[in-house]
């Protein structure tokens, strides 16, 4: 009777859009600020990166292999999660730390908590807080050949003058791929126009990241302090990268504004009033916390009962 | 024209119109035996007024409506009845079905044309298209004598003519539109008699300014109508958004139109009354799009109702190549067939068949939480939570999260890049709430 081979329920179209070429533009996006970081720190560089996505991956096969899962590798979150974590990473970390940091990432931060989609926490930002708690002198050693003295939000927090154009340009210290506001702003748009994020996370990120210092850090409207501080530290690698990881950030559209603004609070509280001169990355992990709260508060309406409009 | 106007969410699939859209409607006289199920519409199954052995002419009424909420049932054909028997529709359900063998000849009751249609009464009106076993062509197959009889009739102040035609592929009501412009516009100075108050609103998608233009020039000084333009996206002919995007009113799934003083009526549901009242013809045919990539030609065929899909298949020199999936239907919200001895019935719209199932072709992974589901949900609910609630039978935040909002358009499955099955799961729970509530 069954005289054709397929039946299912509706819709019987797809999209061609896929979890791969998402993640695949991710990696494209993320390209421009490895290649600087390369370019500005070396061909140490190169190799950290390299081992650091080879950990991620052989640690996600090994996992799955040992729990006898599906294999999801293929979906290339592994390689994304690796870069990542890369670009996090001062250029003079030895070896065996992006080991451990990539395997972190993938083994604790990712797969306990079920894979890709079900980590409450970014797993490159779990496995580099993890790194700087654990290797502090390690994860902030920024003495490269080429480079040295302290990162430009240091030199801030001194009270001391930062060189803005560096700054943007990325001529300055810091972890692999953060340096460089301009290669961030490249694959940032890159994610921008393929639509893989949207503006919502980081535009109101950095916004109320500029209300909290202008309001707190004693200094006013000081457009080169705000403009050393946007460009300082990992604050824009964070903002359109790490902050608006699907799997971490609010799932409603009213929910992904107040973790726009938890995450500029929290990274201003930490940079002005911290220990650390840094706290893009404390800020992340502990919005990603609260993600469950503020999706639960901020429910859409639906349609026919008030949520028409928007 | 006005402004354009719309809804949150939809999406813009790739369309398909063009394979069937220059076709013009062409007659089909199918030869073969005629099966008509009881139950082609929303409410009590039809009774079944003759036996075997009787000859039927075309029109004569075969089956009535049991109660307010059902419809009579037609033949299309002329004939003998075979056998009154359980056969298989669309669905795959067996339905209680009158079977006709075809004699070919077509005879057919006589039809007087009307032309005092000014003079008669709401409730004459009424009873010809209930006579006439007319129910919503679009999908639904809601009766339609019921839709017209709202609590407050004099309420009602816009009859929108659902126009948008929004499935992929489908173009019988565009087809309709540039053939017959005049008797929709007719059909909707029948339908606006009935509520003096109302103003009639052609709500075409701007994909089809063809249709809007040759519509204009059928509508007269005095007609309370107007065309509407709307962005041409999926679903902009839901019935709950298109009322929205045409008159600004939002109801929920629990609402029916009459609460948003709205009815809307299908396009060939509307020139299905224009026959009904002017010319006395019960309906007994309705126009299908026969299209995709398996078929060596497609068009869009007048049908009558009973014909086997297998039938109209063979009408058309069967297929180029052997289909993987065939619908009755849009591709968006149609009935995958694995039979094609299956009757055409008052709401198939289309016969679709490709050579290519996408759905077969990739296996669903982890939702990534990427949100594009509820980007695209017309009814602004989080669909990759509703069907992650539904998987787990947890009806209690099914409920919560708003579930039963669900139009089960499908566009949280077609953006999916995880691949998920979204709707089926929302729309499995939602009919399994929906039994409950009945029993």
């Amino acid at each position: 009777m069954s005289e054709f081979r397929q039946v299912s329920s509706n819709p019987h179209i797809r999209s061609k859009n896929t979890t791969n070429l998402i993640m695949l533009l991710v990696i494209i996006s993320l390209l421009p600020s490895a290649i600087f970081g390369i370019y500005h720190f070396g061909f140490r560089a190169a190799v950290i990166i390299i081992i650091t996505v080879l950990s991620c991956v052989i640690s996600e096969v090994l996992f799955q292999w040992i729990a006898k899962r599906k294999q999801t590798v293929g979906d290339f979150s592994a390689i994304v999660t690796g870069l990542l974590l890369a670009m996090n990473l001062p250029a003079t970390v030895p070896w065996w730390i992006c080991v451990i940091g990539g395997s972190f990432a993938i083994i604790v931060v990712k797969m306990a908590f079920g894979g890709i989609g079900k980590n409450f926490m970014n797993p490159a930002l779990g496995a580099r807080c993890f790194l700087v708690i654990s290797f502090a002198s390690i994860m902030t050693n920024f003495n490269v050949d080429t480079m040295s003295g302290a990162t430009p939000l240091a030199v801030l927090k001194a009270g001391d003058a930062v060189v803005l154009k560096d700054m943007v340009v990325g001529n300055i210290q810091g972890t692999i791929g953060e340096t460089s506001v301009i290669a961030l702003l490249l694959g940032a748009s890159i994610l921008l126009f393929t639509r893989v994020i949207d503006l919502r996370i980081p535009a109101t990120y950095l916004i109320s990241f500029i209300i909290f210092i202008v309001l707190f850090s004693g200094k006013g409207l000081d457009i080169r302090f705000i403009v050393a501080h946007l460009s300082g530290g990992g604050l824009m690698l964070g903002a359109f990268f790490m902050a608006t990881d699907y799997s971490t950030r609010p799932i409603t559209v009213k929910g992904q504004y107040v973790f726009g603004i938890c995450l500029g609070l929290l990274t201003g509280l930490f940079r002005l009033f911290g220990a650390s001169a840094e706290g893009v990355s404390y800020a992340i992990i502990i919005s990603n916390l609260l993600v469950p709260l503020i999706e639960s508060f901020t429910l859409p309406k639906e349609f026919g009962k008030g949520g028409e409009r928007v | 024209m006005g402004a354009k106007l719309s809804f949150h969410g939809g999406i813009h699939p790739n369309d398909g119109k063009e394979f069937t859209k220059t076709f013009p409607i062409e007659e089909f006289f199918p030869k073969e035996e005629m099966v008509y199920p009881l139950s082609q519409h929303i409410g009590a199954r039809a009774i079944p007024i003759v036996k075997k052995g009787d000859y039927v002419l075309a029109g004569e009424l075969i089956a009535k409506a049991d109660g307010f909420v059902s419809s009579n049932i037609h033949a299309s054909i002329s004939g003998q009845v075979k056998e009154i028997s359980k056969r298989r529709v669309v669905g795959g359900d067996l339905v209680e079905s009158i079977v006709i063998s075809n004699d070919g000849l077509y005879k057919s009751l006589e039809f007087i044309e009307r032309f005092d249609l000014e003079e008669l009464s709401s409730e004459e009106v009424l009873g010809f298209i209930k006579e006439a076993g007319i129910v919503g062509m679009g999908g639904a197959g809601f009766p339609t004598h019921v839709k017209l009889s709202p609590k407050n009739p004099q309420k009602i102040d816009r009859i929108i003519a659902n126009c948008a035609e929004c499935e992929p592929y489908l173009t019988s009501d565009y087809r309709r539109m540039m053939e017959e412009p005049e008797k929709l516009v007719e059909g909707m100075r029948i339908v606006l008699r009935l509520f003096p108050k109302a103003k009639g609103i052609f709500a075409v998608e701007d994909n089809k300014k063809d249709c809007a233009k040759n519509l204009q020039k059928y509508i007269l000084k005095g007609d309370a109508m107007t065309i509407k333009l709307l962005p041409t996206k999926y679903p902009q002919g839901s019935e709950r958004h298109l009322i929205y995007a045409t008159t600004g009113r939002a109801i929920h799934s629990a609402m029916l139109p009459a609460d948003a003083n709205c009815i809307v009526q299908n396009v060939d549901t509307i020139i299905a009354i224009y026959n009904a009242i002017k010319y006395g013809r019960p309906l007994t045919r309705r126009v299908i799009t026969v299209s995709g990539n398996a078929f060596s030609k497609g068009g869009n065929f007048l049908v009558p109702i009973g014909t086997s899909l297998k039938e109209i298949v063979d009408h058309v020199n069967g297929f180029s190549q052997e289909p993987q999936k065939m619908i009755c239907g849009g591709p968006m919200m149609g009935t995958a067939l694995f039979d094609l001895q299956v009757p055409v019935v008052k709401t198939s719209s289309a016969l679709l068949a490709f050579t290519r199932d996408e759905i077969s072709m990739h296996d669903p992974t982890a939702c990534i939480r990427c949100g594009k589901c509820s980007g695209v949900c017309p009814g602004r609910i989080l669909p990759s939570k509703l069907s992650e609630y539904a998987d787990h039978n947890n009806e209690e935040m099914f409920l919560k999260l708003g579930g039963m909002e669900c139009c089960e358009c499908g566009c949280c499955s077609y953006v999916c890049p995880a691949k998920r099955h979204l709707t089926q799961s929302i729309k499995s729970m939602r009919r399994t709430i929906l039994s409950k509530r009945k029993n």
